[in-house]
């Protein structure tokens, strides 16, 4: 293979992999904006939580990977179903802006009260064995393959999820209307919490991938990573899952390009920058389609 | 907002017979570390020893000021790895608790802020730590500060060092960089690793930056990898240099990897494991090839904190010795005295090795030792200088 070809592969998986751990963290942002509209700014940190506890796993429980993957999906699944009901609940007639600072807040709770815990930045042991394939060239990891695959995966499975179940079905429903859907019978306060269960095992689920990928963890994390999900979710249409998907590979491709291309420095500024470019020429993001205000 | 963790302590120690009216009157010390933020190990460190400097100093009696003994008090202020909570913590540590000279920030990137506030209120600041040039430069006039000094070499030197090893140890012609662009030390070493690399005859075939807080380096490790090097320089910190090591394995680098100072942390060991076995890097001091007046503080070291010191624990200790010495020698409790002491203090036989200022500079001329990191443990290689 000519050597551009295998240069401009590589880089490829790089976007892929940086891409899927996107897309699984984007896919919270956008579940409970499409039920709630309302942005979780808090789900960043229960990424980082998720890294914790996948941590904790491997370290104290002494969990190979599969085991200690579930354990980290159920974890931040219960906390996610734990904030919502303890933060936001009482907050859903409130102003959004309201809403939004108690998400803020909880993020914030997140950060410090991992750091009083741990204050040195933790290092997760390798789960899995690595083993590096040459293709041609081409250096493709066994952690990159499972990356991959097992993101790709759990987002069919949420597509499927959505839109072939019952429960996708109602949550469907409580996004299209909230007043009237209730009346009809669908428990909301149920679908409400596994949206954020599911959301929330999810980024958990990132965040233990993301910590093999990149095995120091520390406290803050989560900040930036959780917010070029989010961006990921704005770019492909908030609200929209296949759009949060969408967005998240072509973030991650743009990052892994400008970094090879520009000074590292360039990055997030292109990055932020992509964000702004589409809001104007498309304000509700690829896939996204204008909410119509009822009165 | 991150508690700011103020530790006073009163260091009261054994009474060894002297008068009461010499234990009254203490001399007030700071310390300014990163015991919170990305590099707590080294914040640690630097906290440790201190305390060890201190503890030891008032079991003999004090400092010997003038004709009376006095006994340390010491004031550790934390930074949270911020450059301006290190500007913050000089601030309160000259004007509030009134220290007459302080010792820290260690990362280039928090010595240079707290070293403006240090020079602009004339009280002596010793960073042990900070290698980049600028930490002891005026930015405006480019001569030496007067108030600031280190008890460390410089960047120029470490990279002088380094190219050279590289060259000549490892026979490498074409090297590849990756370092934070974004980071005072990284940077400045960087740049002057290359100069000297390039004026030895090798050819520096990819120069890549990234970040603070980058976790994934994939898209310029691909380059580096595409630009075939004999060797990669990695002159980053040591909580950043176990992931770019690991993610350069999995894009199938095998190429050795060479660093600077900031490796010298027991926390790389722990991060990167055996990933790190066979590399190099240019450090202060060889905790297992050490003099004789080293080999009393490494073994109190481990006895009280039960680990080796790393370099900047041996660096913080010498710049308390340093500190002692001047305050001795100018004979009163007094910031201006105490400069003027220390800018002329003649040899110093430390625990990282002799040091000396001369008049038209603040750093200290010393040597640099390479070591090498084998079955995960630091091991001396060999002595250095440029």
């Amino acid at each position: 293979m000519s050597e551009w070809i295998v240069y401009g592969l590589q880089q490829l998986l790089n976007a892929l992999q940086l891409g899927s751990i996107y897309a699984l963290i984007a896919l919270g942002y956008t579940m409970v904006y499409g039920i709630l509209t309302m942005i979780n700014f808090a789900h960043g940190d229960v990424f980082m939580i998720g890294a914790f506890f996948c941590f904790l796993a491997a370290v104290y429980l002494g969990l190979p990977f599969a085991p200690a993957l579930l354990l980290t999906v159920v974890g931040t699944a219960l906390l996610g179903v734990a904030i919502e009901r303890l933060a936001y609940k009482p907050l859903r007639n409130a102003p959004r802006v309201s809403a939004i600072i108690t998400a803020l807040g909880i993020g914030i709770f997140l950060e410090n009260f991992t750091l009083a815990l741990a204050p040195y930045p933790k290092h997760i042991p390798a789960l899995l064995d690595s083993t590096n394939w040459d293709l041609g060239g081409v250096s493709l990891s066994s952690l990159q393959l499972i990356i991959i695959c097992l993101s790709l995966g759990l987002m069919f499975l949420l597509d499927y999820i959505v839109h072939r179940t019952p429960v996708g079905m109602a949550m469907r429903a409580i996004s299209w209307d909230k007043t009237f859907v209730p009346l009809m019978g669908v428990p909301v306060d149920l679908v409400i919490s596994v949206t954020f269960a599911i959301g929330a095992g999810l980024a958990g689920a990132a965040g233990t991938m993301y910590g093999l990928a990149y095995p120091v963890i520390d406290p803050y994390m989560g900040i930036m990573v959780g917010w070029k999900a989010f961006i990921s979710a704005v770019v492909g249409g908030i609200g929209n899952i296949r759009g949060a998907m969408i967005g998240a590979f072509i973030l991650g491709g743009v990052e892994i390009m400008v970094a090879a291309a520009l000074p590292s420095t360039y990055r997030d500024f292109v990055a932020f920058a992509l964000l702004l470019v589409l809001l104007i020429v498309r304000p509700y993001g690829i896939l996204g389609s204008p909410r119509i205000q009822k009165v | 907002m991150r508690k700011v963790m103020t530790l006073l302590m009163a260091v009261c120690l054994f009474s060894l017979g002297f008068s009461a009216s010499a234990a009254e009157k203490t001399l007030k010390l700071g310390v300014i570390a990163e015991l919170t933020g990305d590099m707590p190990a080294v914040g640690t460190s630097c906290k440790n020893a201190a305390e060890m400097a201190v503890k030891e100093i008032n079991a003999a009696g004090g400092v010997q000021v003038g004709k009376q003994k006095m006994k340390v008090e010491l004031v550790v202020e934390d930074n949270a790895g911020k450059a301006d909570q290190s500007a913050a913590a000089a601030q309160k540590l000259i004007t509030q608790d009134e220290v007459l000279a302080i010792v820290g920030p260690n990362a280039s990137r928090y010595a240079i802020p707290a070293s403006e506030i240090a020079e602009s209120s004339e009280t002596v600041l010793i960073t042990p730590w900070s290698t980049n040039p600028k930490t002891t430069l005026d930015a405006t006039t480019n001569q030496p500060k007067k108030y600031v000094f280190r008890a460390c070499f410089i960047d120029p030197f470490q990279g002088g060092v380094l190219a050279k090893f590289a060259l000549e140890n490892l026979k490498a012609k074409n090297a590849a960089v990756l370092y934070d662009v974004a980071s005072d030390y990284n940077k400045g070493i960087a740049e002057v690793f290359k100069a000297n690399y390039e004026k030895l005859g090798g050819k520096v075939v990819a120069f890549e930056t990234y970040t603070t807080n980058d976790k994934d380096f994939s898209a310029q490790l691909t380059k580096i990898k595409d630009a075939k090097p004999d060797v990669i320089f990695l002159p980053n910190y040591y909580s950043e240099v176990p992931l770019q090591v690991q993610q350069a394995k999995r894009l199938g680098i095998t190429v050795p990897f060479i660093g600077s100072d900031s490796w010298g942390s027991n926390e790389l060991l722990t991060l990167g494991g055996a990933d790190l076995n066979g590399y190099y890097f240019s450090t202060h001091y060889a905790a297992d090839n050490a003099a004789p007046v080293a080999k009393k503080f490494i073994e109190d070291y481990e006895k009280t904190y039960g680990a080796k010191p790393d370099d900047v624990a041996a660096l913080t200790y010498d710049a308390f010795g340093l500190l002692f010495g001047s305050i001795k020698s100018a004979g009163k409790a007094d910031r201006e005295a105490i400069r003027a002491a220390l800018s002329t203090l003649p040899s110093y036989k430390g625990v990282t090795g002799d040091m000396k200022f001369t008049a038209d500079s603040r750093d200290p001329i010393k040597s640099a030792v390479i070591l090498q990191i084998k079955d995960t443990k630091f091991t001396y290689f060999t002595n250095a200088n440029p």
